[in-house]
């Protein structure tokens, strides 16, 4: 029997993997280019990370602050990323959010309103002007409801609770994917022209940490199996404020949009200790200081009753909260026994966001393997060394439409795959393995001893002592997770999913940690305290790029794209 | 630490039966880390859907101690510590395995109901009055809680000629859209048999997003579907005036 007929195959022009919101924005737009699209989702549709977005989309639509525009939104969002940014990128973004903003409106989303009509816009950290476009503290839920909606109307195939496990290539080309149902725990072949990697970020190797249980870096892991590059790992977001209290809820979101409405900061001494750390922007600083400030006054004993920093809105009327915050007011009453509209919460920093991933164009969206593209959180570029509050979703929207118009584009101009029957084979190996061991250890005892590695040793403060440990402790992890062993039927199997994750975890937390070794410098999100200071001579000016070499993770340097003279006028500028 | 007993479903649609599981109990701890507990140190195969624990993506629907809850919102301190705590799958959708069900009839409900259609040359303007009663709609996270208890769908079984409360929700926040311009009135009554709710209201009272989903959605939308169809005088009246919706 051939594989062709042996697995249940589809067959599509373009295949995207992930259904948040640069999946679903990037299918919407390969459907309105002609192409047949399918969507794979590891959840079910409309629950992806996308859900949890809470502040707002930034875009530069001047409803509120007239005085805004694109080239404001392009110097804050390079300051705020340490011109570590791919310039164009940023410029795009800045340039194409307010149209990406409208269309979601034409398509049925509702945004809180100003007194004139328009889409009202709220201030947050490092964004001049009030730039985020915004429902409440829901905006995540609104957007990918509107957007799941509107690909459901165009008729998009989406496969649910379908995990890939292998890119499948023919010489160096993405011809499709490789993965199995839930469900029944069934193999399935999915046949492209051309892919679009939307999988997020890499949250779940730390143990403190915002993202849900699909974060482990599947996207970025499968690219780099398959030969792609991954551009500056070692910038990994800690968002300052997630919830300390209690243990069972540490990590969980507290928004930026408490600070973007005039919530203030405060150590257990009662002081707003951001005057020392950002006395001009203070709460609104941009999230690396934030959270290294708040990290710092823990630290040096001056932090909360559990250990974080107490986070205030009490000042502001209680039914303003409640309108603005709803669903932090909800999960402090309910998770906390906190009364947000009484009293501080309290906070610290958790994982949250990863600024590096797949190495992509500006324009396109492809990667460095033909017929391979990516956006969102799974590519890298334009959010540098540090991401602003804001900018996340309307990347979704601007990345994830300019990567449906390319891998349509790309499946257009190319002929139909062919599938190589012994990557399949591999693959299906590989993964039923775990099943077949007499012997071995839980996956979840790997995973929970990864977190601890990566959360006390490749955390927000970085030195050279602890990330070579943590190298250490990474070779040791691989080989525990080659030998975990799965217990019960392929049915719907949490244990067997995460036997394959891990490989994925292990492979982006190494990626984090060479790269964090070779930067040696502080920059953005990336604080060295053996290298406390920037380093514009050398590191201000190159990249790291990780891609596989045989079994060896290989770590080069390429040059930082100068920025166009035009351009270096707009960040010159004083506001 | 104290410990609590839990009463987990185990089995599929043919199969399965409740089985206790000890589960140390941290403070403020929540009944989805519990059932997380049993999988990361117990028994590593225990099928339970979540997303971000967090109450903002709907995933991890289930019933327990009898009750349809988030289990991620469902504090065990606030459980009755002197009995197992139950936890069963949502009973009104076929059991896949363990605590996860099949809820694709609702996604199919959904492609049912016409999308968002605004006016040709709509001028995009719309006032915070008018769109704060949709934005409770819109608050709706789907985890068909509201689907699960509802007597239609629960007891009844009519899945073929009902679409339930979300999707009512999902049809107010349309038909009450302030630029939108098609009428679904028709669809309620028929496809979507919203004659057949009753009015218990107990969608309201388990809907985690405290949606008021009886009074603001299901009954605005029954008076809408009786004016057009049982009322020929202000059809009569609409048809005149020119007032009346497409459809």
């Amino acid at each position: 029997m051939t594989n062709e007929t042996k697995y249940e195959t589809h067959e599509h022009d373009v295949l995207i993997i992930g259904a948040g919101g640069a999946g679903l924005r990037a299918a919407i737009e390969a459907m309105a280019a002609g192409a047949r699209v399918a969507v794979v989702s590891k959840s079910l549709l409309g629950k992806a990370h996308t859900v949890m977005a809470e502040g707002g989309i930034a875009a530069a639509m001047a409803n509120v602050d007239k005085a805004d525009s694109w080239s404001t939104h392009f110097r804050d969002t390079m300051r705020g990323g340490k011109l570590m940014n791919n310039w164009r990128m940023a410029q795009l973004h800045a340039q194409e959010a307010p149209d990406r903003v409208r269309e979601l409106e034409q398509w049925g989303a509702l945004f809180d309103r100003t007194s004139d009509g328009d889409i009202l816009q709220r201030a947050f950290g490092g964004h001049t002007f009030k730039r985020l476009c915004h429902v409440g503290d829901r905006t995540g839920l609104e957007m990918i409801r509107t957007l799941q909606d509107r690909g459901v109307q165009l008729g998009v195939d989406v496969f649910m609770e379908c995990t890939i496990i292998r890119l499948l290539t023919d010489g160096n080309r993405v011809v499709g994917a490789f993965g199995y149902w839930r469900e029944q725990g069934r193999f399935v072949v999915l046949k492209a022209k051309s892919v679009v990697m939307a999988t997020g970020g890499i949250g779940k190797a730390w143990r403190v940490t915002s993202n849900s249980w699909e974060y482990t870096g599947d996207g970025m892991a499968l690219a780099y199996d398959a030969g792609a590059e991954l551009l500056d790992m070692e910038f990994v977001q800690f968002h300052p404020t997630g919830m300390v209290w209690p243990p069972g809820v540490q990590g969980i979101l507290v928004t930026e949009a408490v600070r973007g409405e005039g919530g203030m900061l405060r150590n257990k001494n009662g002081e707003r200790f951001m005057e020392k750390y950002d006395p001009q922007r203070m709460e609104l600083s941009t999230r690396d200081v934030v959270a290294r400030s708040i990290y710092t006054e823990v630290r040096e004993g001056r932090g909360s009753e559990h250990g974080g920093a107490y986070l205030d809105i009490s000042h502001k009327p209680a039914d303003y909260v409640k309108q603005k915050l709803p669903s932090m007011y909800h999960q402090f009453k309910e998770l906390a026994d906190v009364d947000i509209t009484k009293g501080p919460m309290e906070v610290g920093p958790t994982c949250h966001y990863m600024m590096g991933g797949i190495r992509v164009e500006a324009e396109t969206a492809a990667s460095s393997l033909p017929g391979l593209f990516a956006a969102g959180e799974a590519a890298a570029g334009l959010h540098g060394a540090n991401r602003l509050g804001g900018n996340s979703l309307s990347d979704l929207l601007v990345f994830g439409r300019r990567a449906g118009i390319g891998a349509a584009a790309f499946a257009n101009k190319t002929s139909a795959p062919s599938i190589d029957p012994a990557q399949i084979t591999e693959a299906e190996r590989d993964m039923v393995a775990p099943f077949d061991r007499g012997e071995g250890e839980n996956p979840y005892s790997v995973h929970r001893d990864l977190q601890e590695v990566m959360q006390n040793l490749v955390g927000i403060f970085r030195v050279a002592e602890d990330m070579d440990k943590a190298m250490v402790e990474l070779e040791k992890l691989k080989q525990r997770a080659a030998k975990v062993r799965v217990e019960g039927s392929r049915l719907f199997n949490p244990g067997w999913h995460l036997s394959n994750d891990l490989k994925s975890m292990l492979t982006v937390s190494e990626a984090v940690t060479r790269s964090a070794v070779a930067r040696k410098e502080s920059r953005g999100a990336h604080s060295r305290i053996d290298f406390p200071k920037l380093d514009e001579q050398t590191w201000g000016k190159q990249h790291n790029v990780i891609t596989r070499d045989g079994d060896r993770m290989k770590l080069q340097q390429v040059p930082v794209d100068a920025v166009p003279d035009k351009l270096l006028e707009l960040l010159a500028e004083e506001k | 630490m104290a410990d609590a007993i839990l009463e987990v479903f185990r089995g599929n649609q043919e199969a399965g039966g409740a089985k206790q599981y000890t589960v140390p109990i941290a403070p403020g701890m929540v009944v989805l880390d519990a059932l997380h507990y049993i999988q990361g140190h117990l028994e590593p195969d225990l099928a339970v859907r979540w997303n971000c624990k967090a109450g903002k993506c709907g995933s991890c629907s289930a019933e327990v101690n009898g009750r349809p809850r988030l289990t991620c919102k469902t504090r065990m301190d606030a459980l009755p510590t002197d009995k197992p705590i139950t936890v069963y799958p949502m009973k009104s959708f076929p059991v896949i395995k363990d605590l996860v069900t099949d809820v694709s009839w609702n996604y199919r409900v959904n492609k049912k109901i016409p999308p968002f259609t605004p006016k040709p040359n709509t001028e995009w303007k719309m006032y915070q009055e008018d769109v704060d009663r949709v934005q409770e709609f819109r608050k709706c996270i789907e985890c068909f809680l509201c689907q699960d208890v509802c007597h239609v769908v629960r007891d009844h079984h009519m899945k073929e000629e009902f679409g339930g409360p979300r999707f009512f929700v999902r049809v107010a926040s349309l038909e009450m859209h302030p630029l939108d311009n098609v009428s679904r009135t028709k669809l309620l009554k028929n496809e979507l048999g919203i004659g057949y709710c009753n009015i218990t209201k107990c969608c309201t009272e388990v809907c985690p997003e405290e949606i008021k989903i009886t009074d603001n959605a299901i009954i605005p939308l029954k008076e809408r579907v009786v004016d057009e169809f049982y009322d020929p005088i202000l059809k009569l009246v609409r048809k005149i005036r020119g007032t009346a919706k497409a459809e």
